[in-house]
């Protein structure tokens, strides 16, 4: 069974929030909230500066501390690429999940009457297609597979590059990994 | 090809619907990438990059993806109007297309019999005007400009025709992907979304390219660059100049291909032996130092160097002589022609229609009233000077497509001068402006995703041509441009120049003609021409269309017009004591001042800021994320804006994005959000060569918003 994750280039990434205005569009977000966002640190002082971009989302995470905390099961680890899901139907709106996020991913929708955030875009994956914000990336900045197989596009730059993941002390073991 | 099972698109989880999956090319910008548009149940959901096309392989920038919300937006233009207040006033009644149609003829019909169809002005933007532009010329129109050449691109074109004897053109021909090191002087990619290019800088980054950002602000692209040099504003002439010493100097640039295709080389090589790294450091504010190592770098990488020849680049009114001074720093790379500079284009050969010749005029175009020598293009500026003084004769009635003449022709005040003259305003535009404000009769067009437009032949490696078809039907009143000209030649009288029932019709018989399929072309979206070389080294020809036939080291033609036949460093102006030089740029989000109300994209950004360096900030009291404003060197207060303390920019310069601070309150949802580069830019310098006019030429203080 495939474990889901996306690798994401730092340094190809121009911070154009292309993927943002994608998923807004793909994913019928409403206007307002976001399931993909994009964080720009500038590090240093004129004129000795670096910056980092990073195009952020749910991190689909090993250890995701919303899935134990949610009352209903609503938020679940999907069998389809280990995936973190929410079940509207079931989502009572308690926010648990909202508060357990260490990165901020999730938000009450009001149009599906839910918590909603990131779904890696499962249903086009199932088509055989990236992540909405993965395909449309004029940087090709992003990279979307399955880390347990180490053929993958992923695991291959994981081997090769440097990379990190956002908060590491939480243990919620993230997915997603920046290329830096 | 996933353009090609276009009906298998499936929709979201928890949606149902049927979908359809529609082939068009891009009209958020200039750049026109080829995307398919998507529509469930009916409506549009969302436009994705064609992958079968050479411009956006797939891939469609911000604004692209953001294209949707230009068909919901709220604030569109959705029936024709006609002004019932004061010009400017912004009051209107709605009317029938009859009505506005007849309106706007039997004014043009009057200016045309009292003064001469010359004194009708077209000003345009982007190929939707096409058969506007072509209807207006068989009326007898011959005063036609573009903004994007004199407030834009044309000091580049024009400093490359007179060194290379081509303008580049769009998309300008450069192998980004496969550079070994890219030099951008003031052009921030990646915050200004070129789409090809951009997606070529990151394969360039990628496979590890030095970059070397020449930028005042520690841009995106500069952060991306192995070498930031931040200049001080106005003095880049000075530092290609430096650069230029060094590599002849020390020899480094390519002999055989500059003795081979050079003009003047001598003459040239002599003049710029003054401009040492030293001279230039006084000039730059950088390190000389560092002017050789950069020169050197550049050599070093040749001919696999290439120095990007900039597209907004009407600066300090000094540009095209910068514009020669980079295309002669290409030139001493040899990287014409070679894998990694400028790649050689090749073209499609589509049938035109047959259509009736234009009408030979007897008075002479008004757009150039100063006469500057080389501009190879109508001049926006020039046509609005020859409305205000009538000189050499008056110009009565303006047609505006497409463009915003407020926020986009310097100092405001010399438009709504040139307003006052005429007898007849017209705009043509998917939504309001500032311009369409100003307008007697308002004629609102369907966009891009819902129309049939002109076919787009571009030059490319291969050339290939784009259909523009409806994805949706327009929500309102709107019609498409080729429907509005149609019945424009009906209501003037001259039906014979648009033989064609339909665009339909029109599209069929161009592109059968050409032997080509046109049902390909609507289920594909693009054809692609055959391939040729596109190096030197695999055959491609290169050859100069310049006086000489060669590369115009030395150019007799400025020579001759009493100009710097080398270029030479003109030291800026400086401002007020305690001002600061505002500088103005581009957002990946919006394009110039016509998507600020775009909902998917004013969600990405809805207002802009004034960056302003920490300390600066600092010093003079002011808070990061405050509202200030901005009061320019002539009293002129701009709106709110919010403050933004960076160490990304130099302390004396501030910059803003340009396009905000809108002032039509047609625009509801961004009306008065955040404030405007083109309100405060009143002073401005214009180009002596080809009358571009200056942007960076506004001094600013700061104080907070009271």
């Amino acid at each position: 069974m495939a474990r889901f994750g996306m690798v994401i280039d730092t340094r190809r990434c121009v911070g154009c929030l292309d993927c943002v205005a994608a998923c807004q569009a793909e994913n019928d977000v409403p206007l307002g909230k976001l399931r993909d966002w994009v964080v720009t640190e500038t590090i240093g002082v004129f004129p000795n500066l670096k910056l980092e971009i990073r195009s952020e989302r749910c991190n689909h995470c090993d250890e995701p501390p919303c899935v134990p905390v949610c009352p209903t099961g609503a938020s679940h680890v999907s069998s389809f690429g280990k995936t973190v899901q929410i079940t509207y139907e079931d989502c009572i709106r308690c926010r648990r999940c909202i508060a357990a996020c260490p990165y901020g991913a999730r938000f009450i929708d009001p149009v599906r009457r839910s918590a909603d955030k990131c779904t890696f875009c499962v249903h086009r994956v199932k088509e055989g297609k990236d992540p909405a914000c993965v395909a449309v990336c004029p940087t090709k900045a992003m990279t979307f597979g399955d880390l347990d197989d180490p053929s993958s596009a992923v695991s291959k730059l994981l081997k090769e590059r440097k990379s990190k993941v956002l908060k590491p002390e939480a243990g919620t073991k993230p997915r997603v990994f920046y290329l830096t | 090809m996933p353009g090609l099972s276009l009906a298998n698109a499936a929709a979201p989880v928890g949606t149902a619907g049927r979908i359809e999956a529609i082939p068009t090319y891009c009209e958020m910008c200039f750049w026109r990438c080829g995307g398919i548009g998507y529509v469930r149940d009916g409506k549009l959901w969302k436009f994705e990059g064609n992958p079968l096309d050479p411009a956006s392989r797939g891939r469609l920038c911000t604004r692209g993806t953001g294209a949707v919300g230009a068909h919901y937006d709220p604030d569109r233009l959705q029936k024709p109007l006609i002004r019932v207040g004061k010009r400017g006033e912004e009051q209107f009644k709605a009317v029938a297309w009859e009505e506005a149609l007849d309106f706007m003829a039997e004014r043009l019909q009057k200016v045309k019999a009292e003064y001469g169809a010359e004194s009708i002005a077209l000003f345009k933007h982007g190929i939707g005007v096409r058969f506007i532009e072509h209807v207006l010329k068989h009326y007898g129109v011959t005063n036609i400009a573009a903004p994007s050449y004199s407030q834009c691109r044309g000091p580049r074109d024009t400093g490359f025709t007179l060194t290379y004897g081509l303008g580049l053109g769009s998309p300008e021909p450069l192998d980004i992907a496969n550079t070994k090191c890219l030099v951008l002087i003031g052009q921030h990619l990646g915050e200004n979304m070129h789409n090809t290019q951009v997606q070529e800088f990151a394969d360039a980054i990628g496979h590890g390219a030095t970059v070397i950002t020449v930028d005042p602000r520690f841009s995106v692209a500069a952060s991306k660059s192995k070498y930031w040099l931040p200049i001080k504003p106005g003095t880049d002439t000075a530092l290609l100049l430096a650069w230029m010493n060094v590599i002849v100097g020390d020899g480094l640039y390519d002999k055989p291909f500059v003795e081979k295709h050079g003009h003047g080389f001598d003459k040239f090589a002599a003049e710029i032996k003054a401009y040492t790294p030293e001279w230039a450091a006084k000039e730059t504010d950088l390190d000389a130092a560092l002017i050789r190592e950069t020169a050197r770098e550049m050599a070093r990488h040749r001919p696999a160097t290439l120095i990007h020849p900039g597209r907004r680049t009407t600066w300090y009114g000094n540009d095209a002589q910068r514009s020669r001074a980079i295309a002669l720093l290409n030139a001493l790379m040899g990287n014409w022609g070679r894998k990694g500079g400028f790649y050689m284009q090749s073209g499609m050969k589509i049938a035109p229609y047959p259509l009736p010749p234009y009408p030979k005029s007897e008075k002479e175009k008004a757009d150039n009233p100063k006469g500057y020598p080389f501009a190879d293009e109508g001049l926006a500026t020039g046509i609005r000077e020859a409305t205000i003084s009538a000189k050499p004769y008056p110009i009565k009635a303006w047609v505006v497509y497409s463009t915003n003449l407020v926020q986009c022709l310097p100092n405001d005040r010399e438009t709504g001068e040139a307003i006052d003259k005429l007898d007849l305003l017209v705009a043509i535009d998917t939504h309001p402006s500032e311009i369409v404000g100003y307008a007697d009769v308002v004629l609102p067009e369907a966009n891009f995703l819902e129309r049939l437009d002109e076919l787009n032949v571009n030059w490319g490696k291969p050339g290939w041509t784009q259909l523009r078809q409806p994805v949706v039907k327009p929500p309102h009143d709107q019609q498409p441009g080729w429907w509005i000209a149609k019945r424009m030649a009906e209501k003037l009288g001259i039906p014979e120049c648009m033989p064609f029932q339909d665009m339909d019709e029109y599209l069929r018989y161009r592109v059968e003609k050409s032997a080509y399929s046109y049902a390909q072309l609507k289920r594909d979206g693009v054809l692609i021409g055959k391939p040729a070389p596109i190096y030197v080294d695999d055959g491609a020809e290169i050859s100069f269309d310049t006086p000489s036939g060669k590369i115009e080291f030395w150019s007799d033609p400025l020579k001759e017009a009493g100009f710097d036949p080398v270029p030479k460093h003109v030291a800026p102006e400086p401002g007020p004591k305690g001002a600061f030089r505002l500088l103005t740029g581009r957002a990946p989000m919006h394009t110039f001042g016509r998507t600020q109300t775009n909902p998917n994209l004013r969600a990405l950004m809805p207002e802009n800021e004034v960056w302003v360096n920490t300390r600066v900030a600092k010093d003079l009291g002011l808070e990061n994320g405050k509202y200030v404003k901005l009061t320019n060197q002539d009293g002129v207060v701009s709106n709110r804006v919010k403050l933004r303390a960076t160490e990304r920019i130099r302390p004396d310069c501030v910059y803003m994005v340009h396009g905000f601070g809108h002032t039509s309150r047609m625009l509801k949802s961004a009306y008065r959000r955040g404030a405007s580069t083109s309100q405060l830019l009143t002073r401005y310098n214009t180009d002596p060569l080809m009358g571009g006019t200056s942007v960076h030429t506004t001094f600013v203080t700061l104080a907070r918003e009271a």
